[in-house]
């Protein structure tokens, strides 16, 4: 079942576009990873996909009754974040905030959601301690039961293990596709190519314009696949 | 011993003094609400900049020659809080040196209207007042009183009924849209308010002051709690319990009222600060 249906879309800003000709579909339960060098409008199609920002040309819809309201979004860290003073329980409550509409309030079924993810993530005993003393992979689990609590369809994480050790990389990369395995689809902005490979079942290389959408195993014979994985083995090897 | 309760009783005899401890907790009250959102925001220095736009604002108002004031000063930081946050997002000019240049600007200019039109034979008691708030906490009428009580009581329900979503718009305001809240709307709701406060807030200590009064309750609170709700908690009751002894003490003492309410604050955060370092509770 199609979510997401993008359709010869551009974007871009006003005095230009950034990337064009895009064409993909994400159906539910893909895992479909993002790759694309610095500059080449990553960011701005996650935008798009959350509905923030409308393509320049072409179509992107959401479909199958399913709304870019309902994407769980795990955004990059902002400076302002790694030194708040909350704790993880008000955090990921606050994902349940556009559930609550104009009540003031969390009720009951909210509190319960939130536990039930802090549960799902292993981060019920950090339920009370401050979100700024937690290690680089418990901030990540946090964000992610705050997506978990306004989706349960899709989540979109923007380079989630950036800055993250290898072991908590891992472990977050497992957590995500056992998530991806419980139904819930998965976009992933990346630039780890190898974790990427391993994961995804899809893979979206774009670049001015896309460069590459298919089956994971599709890409690695393609010939864009082959290079780039070439030249980051080399940079990274 | 006997001679400062019998100073207080003295002062606590009129009603201005009255007034003024009202109004004064309150304003301190409203104040460490929102400087929690903006000191997080990395909005510390809006205080600043809208309090001179007040004072440039205050100086028209005596120029025209208005009785009240109010009716001036007010609309005029509304717009230039609502501006000086939009200028946050894409504009030429970035967000710290927009608040730079109106917070000088309007200074120089309410100093050189009050120096051009004089609504007073001295001008210096007039513009200090106005600066450090010595004077003008003493001579406000019931309808002052009535003012701030009723404006404060917006603030305050305002706070209350968008608690979660000030949270959420101050944590991450990228997330909360995606989510689909009207981020921009909170945000514009969180400048109208500050400029609510700053307004208030000019009585008490004066424009030049009033960026204290936000930003220490909070920064004091920061040190020592963890979680959102007790930084508000925390910062609130610091904040009035400042601003009450700082004026007991200021009448006691014939202190300036502005500047011994800020050096209570000061007093606080230092003692905060000395706290988390030995108990090792807050990293800096």
């Amino acid at each position: 079942m199609e979510q997401i249906i993008c359709k010869d879309a551009a974007l871009g800003y006003e005095d230009g576009i950034v990337t064009e000709e895009l064409n993909f579909t994400v159906s539910s339960g893909d895992y479909l990873c993002i790759l694309g060098e610095n500059g080449s409008g990553k960011s701005t199609l996650i935008k798009a996909l959350l509905g923030l920002k409308p393509q320049v040309r072409g179509e992107i819809t959401w479909a199958n009754g399913f709304t870019a309201k309902e994407i769980g979004y795990l955004p990059q860290q902002t400076p302002v974040q790694k030194d708040f003073p909350a704790s993880v329980r008000e955090i990921v409550q606050s994902g349940c905030l556009s559930k609550t509409g104009f009540r003031p309030f969390y009720n009951a079924k909210e509190k319960a959601l939130a536990h039930k993810n802090m549960h799902r993530l292993g981060i019920c005993e950090l339920e009370k301690r401050c979100y700024r003393d937690l290690s680089g992979g418990q901030q990540q689990r946090v964000l992610l039961a705050r997506a978990l609590c306004a989706t349960e369809k899709m989540l979109l994480l923007d380079e989630p293990v950036t800055g993250l050790d290898p072991h908590a990389q891992n472990d977050l990369y497992e957590l995500i596709a056992s998530l991806n395995k419980s139904g819930i689809t998965i976009i992933m902005v990346s630039h780890d190519i190898s974790s990427a490979l391993k994961y995804a079942s899809h893979i979206l290389h774009i670049g001015k314009k896309q460069l590459f959408f298919g089956k994971k195993e599709d890409y690695i014979k393609s010939r864009i696949g082959r290079s780039f994985i070439e030249t980051e083995a080399q940079t990274n090897g | 011993m006997a001679e400062i309760i019998e100073k207080l009783q003295n002062a606590f005899s009129f009603s201005f003094v009255w007034y003024a401890l009202i109004v004064g907790l309150l304003i301190a009250l409203c104040s460490s609400l929102l400087g929690v959102t903006l000191v997080l925001k990395r909005f510390s220095f809006i205080g600043d900049g809208l309090s001179h736009v007040a004072f440039g604002a205050m100086a028209v108002a005596a120029v025209v020659g208005l009785t009240n004031n109010m009716l001036i000063v007010l609309p005029v930081t509304v717009l230039a809080a609502v501006l000086l946050l939009r200028t946050g997002q894409n504009t030429k000019i970035k967000g710290d040196a927009a608040i730079a240049m109106i917070s000088v600007g309007t200074l120089a200019v309410g100093y050189m209207l009050m120096n051009l039109f004089p609504s007073s034979s001295n001008i210096s008691a007039d513009v200090c007042g106005t600066l450090f708030g010595s004077t003008l906490i003493l001579t406000l009428t019931p309808f002052d009183v009535w003012l701030s009580i009723g404006m404060s009581a917006i603030v305050l329900t305002m706070f209350v009924l968008f608690y979660n979503k000030i949270f959420s718009v101050t944590f991450d305001e990228t997330f909360s849209k995606a989510t689909g809240i009207n981020s921009d709307g909170y945000n514009l709701l969180i400048a109208v308010i500050t400029a609510f406060i700053i307004v208030l807030a000019m009585n008490l200590v004066g424009s030049l002051l009033i960026s204290a009064l936000i930003i220490f309750p909070a920064l004091s609170a920061m040190r020592l709690f963890r979680s959102f709700r007790g930084v508000i908690i925390c910062s609130a009751v610091i904040s009035v319990i400042c601003a009450g002894s700082g004026m007991i003490i200021s009448i006691v003492a014939s202190t300036p009222v502005g500047a011994t309410i800020v050096c209570a604050d000061i007093a606080v955060f230092l003692a905060f600060w000395i706290i988390s370092a030995f108990t090792g509770r807050s990293k800096a």
